[in-house]
């Protein structure tokens, strides 16, 4: 009775072991076998916004019979993470929302060098306000303003009397900083008081529920819960991002640390063809990279 | 944070009665072999060599895991402290600015890494949780043990463990939808802030400090209770008079506890606390607390950068809170023994 127990508790205990081993064997190497067809494995990881469209595409993908024998595996934990992760080598594609050579900087740009940056979809951002302040439009002057902390009221900015409540993101936060350099064009301070969430959902629900919030929001997450404002008169849509006329938008990137391999260039296609940018992308709130009329530098710079 | 949460529902109770009935089966069985052919009942006709064996094994096995443990221990605290410290000497940014500095600014120019904000949130959130929650595990203890034995042993107690069940994720939700909207609706401010956090909290460690309580109430000798009833006291006058100072230091024990639990708490809390990196004017006020900023900003940080080293600090200051408030309960238990 013992014995067996013993050797039982053994047998777990070495199973698990084995299995930490095997798995960290998995993670990174990619046994790309020649000839026809493509087989290994994919970790992409990062950005949790960019998480749950690479995820439908790779389902699609590995439904597909062509590439029927390379598994995708998609995992979360932010832009930053995601980053570390391709340029350590432990993912083969590092999801993100913003730039590399944002996120490594001064002493780490060298990092940002090796990667390669693969654009697959644009997503747009609108600012969104609690349905009782009574405005449809602010100037990008009143936005910086009531982001810095001059404007307190809504009363100052057209609205009813109420006073305003900022729903933020974490200073640290990929969407902040396209909000900050696209809508504002400067940073801002995080002023007291101010409520500061990393999911869309819970900032949807907050500004939606607290009178005289304001908040900002990807397009793919507005409804009638909350109002979503024009900037300088013109509307968030798809289509004035497309033309260039509504500028808080960014590129949703995927990362390789130098070129990508066989298998994990066909996953990248894939993303970028036609079928998934006209489906998924666009069913799931995202913008196609093939209809932007416009593009735009890591230092912002448009051109047509 | 998670050996502390271990033994909350039942606590170390459980183990005795576990292990109890594995180490009698092992001699019942070698009585069985021996038994009958030299009539002895005491102990069993084994070979030295394969009880020494046995002996062995059983040693080296345990041996292996607590070395597991302590390699698993020993290792998490210097990767903690090996990057937390990165910030202070690598980074550069001194030791007093980060823990009494108050402003929160890791990416503006220049950054300023103030932590104070978030050590007093952490502080504030905990101990208002457990200044609501130690009454009401008190009277639900005494309630359970001392007046409706029966009824608290059949149904309250299961019910309050069961609270030790629920993730953090559904309470941070109900909070959201439950609790802010409601400290909205009655106080100034956004609903929001350390009181949120706090009533959210205090029903996350009700569990643990409740089962420590009875614990505590069931383990005390009879004679202290008949003793008092013998001279007349009333139930009541009993209960406050002789029970409750008597198991006040155990009792002491599971508020710290529970305040180790509440400390550690990451997601319940981020969700109603706003998360601003200032310290608030009031209890409504949108406040942020150690765990709460490391979870929203790990992720978005890039590793060896100055603004993930300083996310390792909070962590590292967590721990250290974390091995202070162990040693106040081995304080508290010393006490409580004598």
């Amino acid at each position: 009775m013992k014995k067996t127990m013993l050797v039982l508790m053994t047998m777990v205990l070495a199973l698990t072991l084995a299995a930490c081993g095997s798995k960290a064997n998995d993670n990174g190497t990619n046994n790309a076998a020649g000839g026809s067809e493509l087989s290994g494995s994919i970790l992409a990881a990062g950005s949790t916004a960019m998480q749950p469209l690479v995820e439908q595409v790779s389902k699609k993908f590995m439904a597909d019979s062509k590439y029927s024998s390379i598994t995708v595996q998609v995992q979360g934990g932010g832009s930053g993470t995601g980053l570390t992760q391709v340029s350590e080598g432990q993912a083969d594609i590092g999801n993100s929302d913003i730039f590399a050579g944002e996120k490594f900087k001064d002493a780490d740009a060298a990092k940002a060098q090796e990667l390669v940056d693969h654009q697959v979809a644009v997503v747009a951002m609108a600012t969104v306000v609690n349905k009782e302040v009574g405005i449809d439009n602010l100037t990008k002057q009143q936005l910086v303003d009531i982001f810095t902390g001059k404007i307190t009221n809504w009363k100052d900015a057209g609205g009813k009397d109420e006073k305003i409540v900022i729903v933020n993101r974490p200073s640290s936060s990929g969407t902040r900083k396209t909000f900050e350099k696209y809508a504002l064009g400067t940073a801002s301070e995080d002023l007291p008081g101010n409520i500061q969430e990393d999911s869309s959902g819970t900032v949807k629900k907050l500004v939606g529920e607290t009178p005289g919030a304001i908040g900002y929001l990807a397009l793919s997450y507005l409804d009638d819960s909350v109002k979503t404002i024009k900037l300088d008169g013109v509307d968030a849509t798809a289509d004035n991002v497309k033309s260039g006329s509504y500028p808080v938008w960014a590129y949703e990137h995927m990362y390789t640390k130098g070129e990508p391999n066989e298998i994990v260039k066909a996953f990248i296609d894939y993303m970028l063809s036609d079928d998934v940018q006209k489906t998924d992308i666009t069913d799931l709130g995202y913008i196609s990279i093939h209809e932007m009329q416009v593009k735009r530098d890591e230092a912002g710079n448009i051109t047509k | 944070m998670n050996a502390m949460r271990q033994p909350s529902p039942g606590g170390p109770g459980d183990a005795k009665p576990a292990a109890a009935p594995a180490q009698g089966k092992p001699d019942s069985a070698g009585a069985k072999k021996g038994g009958p052919s030299a009539g002895n009942p005491a102990r069993p006709k084994r070979s030295r060599r394969s009880r020494t064996a046995s002996e062995w094994q059983g040693k080296a096995y345990t041996l292996i895991c607590v070395a597991i443990l302590i390699v698993t221990i020993f290792s998490m605290v210097f990767f903690v402290a090996s990057k937390g410290l990165a910030t202070f000497f690598t980074n550069g940014v001194s030791v007093s600015e980060f823990l009494t500095g108050i402003k929160w600014s890791p990416d503006g120019e220049p950054p300023s890494f103030g932590a104070l904000p978030f050590i007093t949130g952490s502080f504030a959130t905990s101990i208002l949780a457990a200044c609501i929650a130690a009454p009401l595990s008190f009277c639900a203890a005494v309630f359970m043990t001392e007046l409706m034995p029966k009824f608290g042993k059949r149904f309250m107690q299961p019910v309050i463990e069961l609270l030790a069940g629920i993730p953090s994720v559904v309470y941070g939700f109900v909070g959201l939808s439950v609790v802010v909207p409601f400290l909205r609706s009655i106080f100034p401010g956004q609903g929001l802030g350390i009181a949120a956090g706090a009533i959210v909290l205090s029903i996350m460690i009700l569990p643990t400090i409740t089962s420590i309580a009875t614990d505590s109430l069931s383990n005390l000798p009879r004679g202290l209770k008949e003793g008092s009833y013998a001279l007349g006291a009333t139930r009541w006058q009993t209960i406050s008079r002789s029970i409750l100072p008597a198991v006040l230091p155990s009792m002491l024990t599971g508020v710290v506890l529970g305040i180790a639990r509440a400390f550690g708490e990451a997601l319940a809390v981020q969700m109603v606390i706003g998360n601003s990196p200032h310290i608030p004017r009031s209890l409504f006020e949108s406040a942020s607390t150690l765990t709460s900023v490391i979870t929203l900003s790990m992720g978005n940080t890039v590793k060896d950068t100055v603004q993930n080293n300083v996310l390792w600090s909070l962590a590292l200051v967590l721990l250290v809170m974390t091995f202070v408030f162990v040693g106040i309960v081995r304080l508290l238990e010393r006490r409580a023994r004598r």
